[in-house]
């Protein structure tokens, strides 16, 4: 009865312990991000330009877009467009075979773990190294990252000291981080050598100047950008933004809102490759165009994937990115996966208690909450609920339409509560009386108390 | 006077009538003439906010029969009035649902807002904590937000420290979400309990007698883990304290 998420979440509340780290660890960044934010008077203004900014942009993405692909072509660019994860990942293939290449590195790309990109290049003998840390050590484990920014926050460094001794060989038991970063860069230093090609993802894409940013902290997009002859970056077309004087208004909320930090270490600009050297950009839509045809949750497309709605979400922190099974998990990959597999991701959307905090840290201003809602409604019209919650919804609607059989009902349950409590204090059939006591039926209803009042 | 029509949640109706009936003697102390419509059932938010809005039609149209003739409604959950305020429709009697729509307050932003509650004559002295309850805060901006670059204000807060010997306390995580949710707390029990859990521990650190909030909804979840768990911590529904501290 109960769905994956919340299956994969009860898992993970297994470790009470484990879980209030990883509650804790997300709260307090969800606290560095409300210093940041408070320390601009104007960051409300920020929000709404952002959101402006974003909803102006998705409304004429088309031509932005060819703005956008005109401008890259001029600077001397390869542009590709990719209408789904499949074409994706075959125009990198065939860059790579083009090139006669067999081994790339990789840094800040969500959109390539949406399109499987790893699994789809290893199956075809290609050697792919994520270079993020977080991203390297899920990597070795052959885990997804269970968050967007910080790909590995489901691991305590005791985790990461395990990992690396198996792949890297590090001391066993050496659990100082300082030790295990610095072996990380030893082993990264040499795949960014020896790699040709450098695959990046793409933060923000300026329609004016064909040219992308990308925001880091590591610096290895730089690193494998630079060092490579051929860089490919890759983004979803809602990555447009239509001017350069547009973009201080998102690096000035997306590094505070992901992480609490003013600015991310390095902002990169790439407009054209280096003489002698090629640069790829890869256009996707996968699902893209169909959202923006949506109209409650076209809107969704506005994310700049800081995500601080993870971060301040109490079911995310208390259930883990894992849960959510999907590349971009938290609450914006809950509205966002419904479209890409609704079936698949019925779930996600009552993976929430549609408190709303999420719509309040969001920097474009996304009502992630409503669109929540909206979804659940959407996924009911397309006949994807469990007939047996069907059936209580019906029958509870019928009730409560009613007055009369709504009275008889009321009574019914207080009845039952108090003189059979064995039918409701049951911890097999009755989830809330697993951790919960019932509450104790009262001998009358306002109502009845109402009424005999008034006769008095 | 004000004519208020009073609306109780069915599951306050049913199980927490205390609820309903300081509600009640309140707005009467406080000068108010106040209607109970007897045919009220329910505001349909369990229904929608399972993915079944559709099916809210009957109590929609029940609601509007209810309390399409009132000047002011008043409700003790901050939660069935942003539903109503956000989803009751009718193709029958738009006006009217509308109408209802911009006459409907939450108690606390009723008493602030309208009455202008500012003084109260009798004593409360307990330590209490105060849970903030999403809908209230979040979708009718009954406080602040802690979320937001924005003045520091709260109408239940403000009302709870007017009375004499109450010593409020509000926790760290001033208002992080209690895991009811609804349908939330049985579909996904391990992460809903666990949630209420957290906001149990911060209270019992700041070593409340009473918990109160807005909603019962949320209060019942609690009072579920804190019997469980055979705490001293009892709850009370703030209509309770603030019935209780006007005497």
């Amino acid at each position: 009865m109960s769905s994956r998420h919340a299956q994969l979440a009860e898992q993970f509340n297994a470790d009470e312990a484990r879980t209030n780290w990883h509650d804790q660890t997300l709260w307090w960044v969800r606290q560095k991000r409300d210093r940041a934010a408070n320390t601009l008077p104007e960051w409300e203004q920020l929000r709404q330009w952002a959101s402006d900014i974003k909803d102006h942009t998705l409304s004429n993405l088309h031509a932005y877009l060819l703005e956008f692909e005109k401008n890259a072509l001029a600077n001397g660019v390869f542009v590709h467009w990719a209408k789904d994860a499949q074409e994706h990942n075959r125009i990198i293939y065939d860059i790579l075979q083009k090139a006669g290449v067999d081994r790339i590195v990789k840094s800040k790309s969500m959109l390539t773990e949406e399109c499987h990109l790893n699994p789809y290049l290893q199956d075809k003998g290609i050697d792919v190294v994520d270079t993020d840390l977080g991203e390297r050590i899920v990597q070795f484990r052959e885990e997804a990252p269970s968050h967007i920014v910080l790909p590995a926050i489901h691991l305590k460094k005791e985790d990461v000291s395990n990992t690396f001794h198996e792949h890297l060989g590090t001391e066993k038991g050496n659990n100082d981080p300082q030790y295990l970063t610095h072996a990380a860069r030893l082993h990264l230093r040499e795949k960014f050598i020896q790699s040709d090609i450098a695959i990046t993802g793409v933060n923000f894409a300026i329609a004016e100047t064909g040219g992308i940013v990308v925001c880091t902290n590591e610096g290895n997009a730089d690193m494998g950008a630079h060092a490579a002859r051929i860089h490919i970056a890759c983004m979803g077309f809602e990555k447009i933004i239509p001017k350069a004087e547009h973009l201080g208004v998102f690096t000035r909320l997306l590094a505070r809102s992901a992480t609490g930090q003013p600015i991310t270490t390095y902002t990169s600009h790439f407009h054209r490759p280096a003489p002698g050297k090629e640069m790829h950009i890869v256009l996707v839509d996968n699902g893209r165009s169909r959202q923006l045809g949506r109209e409650d949750f076209r809107n969704s497309l506005k994310c700049i994937r800081c995500a601080a709605c993870f971060n301040t979400c109490p079911v995310y922190r208390r259930s883990g990115g894992h849960s959510y099974h999907t590349a971009v998990a938290g609450p914006i990959g809950s509205i966002l996966n419904p479209n890409l597999d609704m079936k698949a991701n019925v779930d996600l959307p009552f993976a929430s208690t549609l408190c709303g905090s999420c719509s309040n840290v969001c920097p474009v201003k996304i009502n992630i909450h409503e669109q929540l809602w909206k979804w659940r409604q959407v996924i009911s019209a397309e006949g994807l609920t469990a007939p047996s919650k069907k059936i209580g919804m019906k029958l509870m609607a019928w009730v409560l339409a009613r007055p009369g059989v709504y009275r008889f009902a009321g009574k019914t349950a207080r009845w039952v509560t108090a003189n059979l409590p064995f039918l409701v204090k049951n911890k097999t059939w009755n989830p809330w009386f697993k951790q919960r006591e019932m509450p104790e039926a009262p001998k009358q209803s306002f109502q009845e108390w109402y009424k005999k009042q008034q006769r008095s | 006077m004000y004519t208020v029509g009073l609306f109780v949640p069915c599951y306050i109706d049913q199980f927490y009538p205390q609820v309903a009936i300081s509600s009640l003697q309140l707005l009467v102390k406080l000068g108010c003439k106040v209607v109970v419509p007897l045919n009220q059932t329910c505001c349909g938010q369990p229904m929608a906010n399972s993915g079944f809005a559709s099916l809210s039609k009957g109590c929609d149209a029940n609601f509007i029969q209810n309390f399409g003739e009132l000047d002011y409604i008043v409700c003790p959950s901050g939660s069935c009035t942003l539903h109503i305020k956000e989803h009751l429709h009718s193709e029958q009697f738009p006006e009217k649902a509308t109408q209802i729509q911009q006459r409907i307050y939450e108690l606390t932003e009723f008493l602030t807002d309208v009455l202008n509650l500012t003084t109260f004559k009798g004593s409360f002295r307990h330590r209490v904590g105060l849970h903030n309850s999403c809908h209230g805060q979040r979708g009718l901006h009954l406080s602040s937000m802690s979320e937001l670059v924005a003045p520091v204000f709260s109408k239940p807060a403000d009302l709870l420290k007017r009375i004499s010997g109450l010593e409020l306390v509000v926790p760290e995580r001033s208002d992080e979400c209690c895991g009811f949710g609804g349908t939330f707390c049985v579909f996904e029990e391990a992460v809903s309990v666990k949630m209420g859990k957290d906001r149990i521990t911060e209270h019992e650190q700041n070593q409340v007698e009473i918990l109160t909030g807005g909603d019962m909804s949320c209060l019942m979840h609690l009072e579920g883990i804190l019997k469980r768990k055979k705490s001293p911590v009892r709850v009370m529904h703030i209509a309770e304290i603030l019935n209780a501290g006007y005497e």
